[in-house]
């Protein structure tokens, strides 16, 4: 009898103590060890890496920056056409750090797209949704277009004039839709007018449902990652010249520590970014906070200008600028969809022989120089009136200067996608090399 | 591509240009503690009988360094509390009846019109025998609102010719003396509309501190780690 507890101690008593017992207790019952070489410590990266590389890391940090600001802002604000407004004021004025709390929340709703546009500019340049890469942009896509719903159901949230007429607009967009339309928009809206339903369900599609999407689609543009290894500035599989005893990729470096510390370096000067617009310029002249959004919703008065966000202003742009069709508003409506969408066609529209853009041709690097200028041009046309150039004469039937430069714009940002097949392959490539250049 | 990178960052401060109209500049100083305070006895005296500040709380003027008890003695109405924000007695049904339009809540004004468009606007009242109140405004045409510092500033008109203001009845201050109180009184309402700004702005400077030498520091601990990568 005395002796069987010591007995049973000693067959389950491990052979290790202290924290790496913890760790094998663990692991027995965990993947916790192989997850963090599989996604860390023996992840192995390309080593030349680039600027372009920052955002990424920087996008997660961004995402987690929201999610912990926005838990604490759900603390105070009140999701009531009654109580939105003065709740946000609220937070300004009352709550301990509520002030920066809020700001940093929505610094990081456009400082979100600033990171994500750079992100995706990157995988632009260099080929990262090419093969085997498909699925990860697509994953991506997937991400770029809830986070869009998630910025736009957020700005409700505030209930100012830009808030409720924002929304108002972009809900009517849907009634645009030949036949069901006036009913879709009403479904949408809850109520025939943007109005308290409204804000309720958008709050609960903002605080759970789109994050909840997003963090399901992150992890599986993480993992589908992993699974193919990262692409790199010069567009060549790093997997093809592996170590023959080891295995590890020849130009791979281990993801921790090496690119876990050049990271930081990219978060620390990002966060200063930030904190210089957090701390000394919160609206940034009104592009991050509108003015006319510390007006509180009324119903009643329209405002004279009535303009996104500026990271929906290209898309907005493209919406104004193509003609309606009769009466319709629908060819307008599709074709900023459409503008959206078109990015999960790239991996199948590129037919180039090379991946990056250090070994495209000339023809590529217009087509790209035209792109992105005229998405630029589009983003700021975007934010402005449609009469801000004034009007052409006579022989053009005084048509609005800004609205046929955004036709021509818009008209060159379709072409990019729809003459790809064509221009890549006729490109003129140079070689690329074996192995990864530092 | 350093030159995209850095035309994505100059596009919002490079698409600023519009709005001109507005020509003076309002004297906003938040740390002028006197300005502030004359600034805050204005408005408690004049905007606060038909205008709220729903979202301000008396006790918020200890940050432009008035005690609770000034500010009871000098600036609360009966009855009101120090920890109250800045409530208005007039009914709002009735507001609409005697003016044509309830009178705006002016916490956060300033935010959203500037201060330089309210100090324009406290200036550019004048004599407008079309108008129901008798006043109209230079940069809000048609105004609900009419004068009510008229026997301060006294009376201007509009010179339809030059669209200058003239005084033709001077009032109880001169006009410096009128741009001055309006300016202190500006001066308040942008306080007012974000309390919380100067603090914010001294924290930043330590934020800002404190990430340069986390900078330094990472910046060397990467160098380490990297030298063996060839």
């Amino acid at each position: 009898m005395k002796n069987s507890p010591m007995a049973e101690q000693k067959v389950t008593a491990t052979t290790t103590g202290g924290l790496a017992g913890v760790v094998d207790w663990v692991d027995a019952r965990f993947p916790l060890t192989s997850n963090i070489k599989n996604h860390l410590t023996e992840y192995y990266a390309p080593k030349n890496f680039n600027f372009w590389y920052f955002f990424g890391s920087l996008a997660l940090l961004v995402l987690v920056m929201q999610i912990v600001t926005g838990i604490f802002l759900t603390m105070h604000y009140k999701p009531d056409a009654q109580q939105a407004f003065a709740s946000v004021e609220y937070i300004m004025r009352d709550v301990f750090g509520g002030n920066i709390i809020r700001y940093m929340h929505s610094t990081g709703a456009s400082m979100f797209f600033v990171v994500v546009y750079m992100h995706m500019f990157r995988g632009l340049i260099y080929g990262s949704y090419r093969t085997p890469r498909e699925l990860i942009w697509l994953f991506g896509v997937g991400i770029f277009l809830v986070l869009m719903g998630e910025a736009f159901f957020g700005y409700l949230l505030p209930w100012g004039q830009m808030s409720y007429w924002g929304a108002q607009v972009i809900v009517n967009l849907f009634s645009t839709v030949p036949f069901i339309g006036p009913d879709l928009s009403e479904w949408l809206r809850g109520d025939y007018l943007v109005s308290d339903a409204t804000l309720n369900r958008f709050f609960a599609f903002h605080v759970i449902a789109l994050p909840l999407v997003l963090l399901g689609l992150v992890a599986v543009h993480l993992i589908a990652l992993h699974e193919v290894g990262s692409n790199n500035p010069d567009g060549v599989e790093i997997k093809a010249h592996k170590d023959k005893k080891t295995g590890i990729p020849l130009d791979g470096i281990p993801f921790h520590p090496y690119y876990s510390v050049k990271d930081l370096v990219g978060v620390v000067v990002f966060l200063m970014v930030f904190a210089a617009i957090v701390f000394f310029a919160p609206e940034m002249g009104g592009y991050f906070l509108e003015a006319n959004n510390f007006v509180p919703a009324d119903p009643l008065k329209t405002p004279a200008h009535i303009a996104p966000v500026w990271y929906f202003t290209p898309y907005y742009s493209i919406l104004r600028a193509v003609p309606p069709i009769g009466i319709s508003q629908f060819p307008g409506v599709v074709a900023m969809g459409l503008s959206v969408v078109v990015f999960a066609f790239l991996p199948w529209l590129d037919r180039g022989a090379v991946k990056s853009i250090r070994y495209r041709g000339a023809l590529y690097k217009r087509w790209l120089a035209a792109f992105v200028v005229s998405f630029l041009i589009l983003g700021y046309l975007g934010t402005v009136p449609a009469d801000v150039w004034g009007q052409f004469g006579a022989w053009m039937g005084k048509a609005d200067r800004a609205t046929v430069v955004a036709r021509i714009c818009m008209t060159v940002y379709f072409l990019f996608f729809a003459l790809m097949p064509w221009y890549t392959k006729r490109d003129k490539t140079k070689p690329v090399p074996e192995r990864v250049t530092h | 591509m350093k030159s995209i990178l850095l035309s994505l960052l100059l596009l919002p401060v490079l698409a600023l240009a519009n709005e001109a109209e507005i020509t003076v500049k309002a004297p906003v100083d938040l740390g002028n503690h006197e300005s502030l305070q004359r600034g805050a006895r204005t408005f408690v005296n004049y905007c606060l009988n038909c205008h709220s500040a729903n979202y301000m709380r008396y006790n918020r003027l200890q940050d432009i360094g008035l005690s609770e008890k000034q500010i009871k003695d000098n600036l609360l109405l009966a009855g009101d509390k120090v920890g109250d924000t800045m409530q208005v007695a007039i009914d709002p049904k009735d507001a609409k009846k005697w003016f044509g339009a309830t009178p705006p809540d002016l916490s956060v004004e300033v935010r959203a019109r500037g201060a330089d468009w309210l100090y324009a606007y406290l200036r550019g009242f004048y004599k407008d025998d079309t108008r129901p109140t008798g006043w109209n405004n230079t940069v809000y045409d048609k105004v609900a609102m009419p004068h009510v510092l008229y026997e301060l500033q006294g009376v201007q008109v509009l010179n339809h010719e030059t669209h200058a203001l003239e005084l033709v009845k001077p009032g109880k201050l001169s006009p410096a003396e009128y741009n001055e109180m309006v300016g202190d009184l500006t001066n308040f309402m942008a306080f007012m509309a974000e309390p919380a700004k100067q603090s914010r702005q001294f924290i930043g400077i330590f934020v800002l501190l404190f990430l340069g030498v986390l900078f330094v520091l990472v910046k060397k601990i990467k160098t380490e780690y990297w030298k063996d990568i060839k």
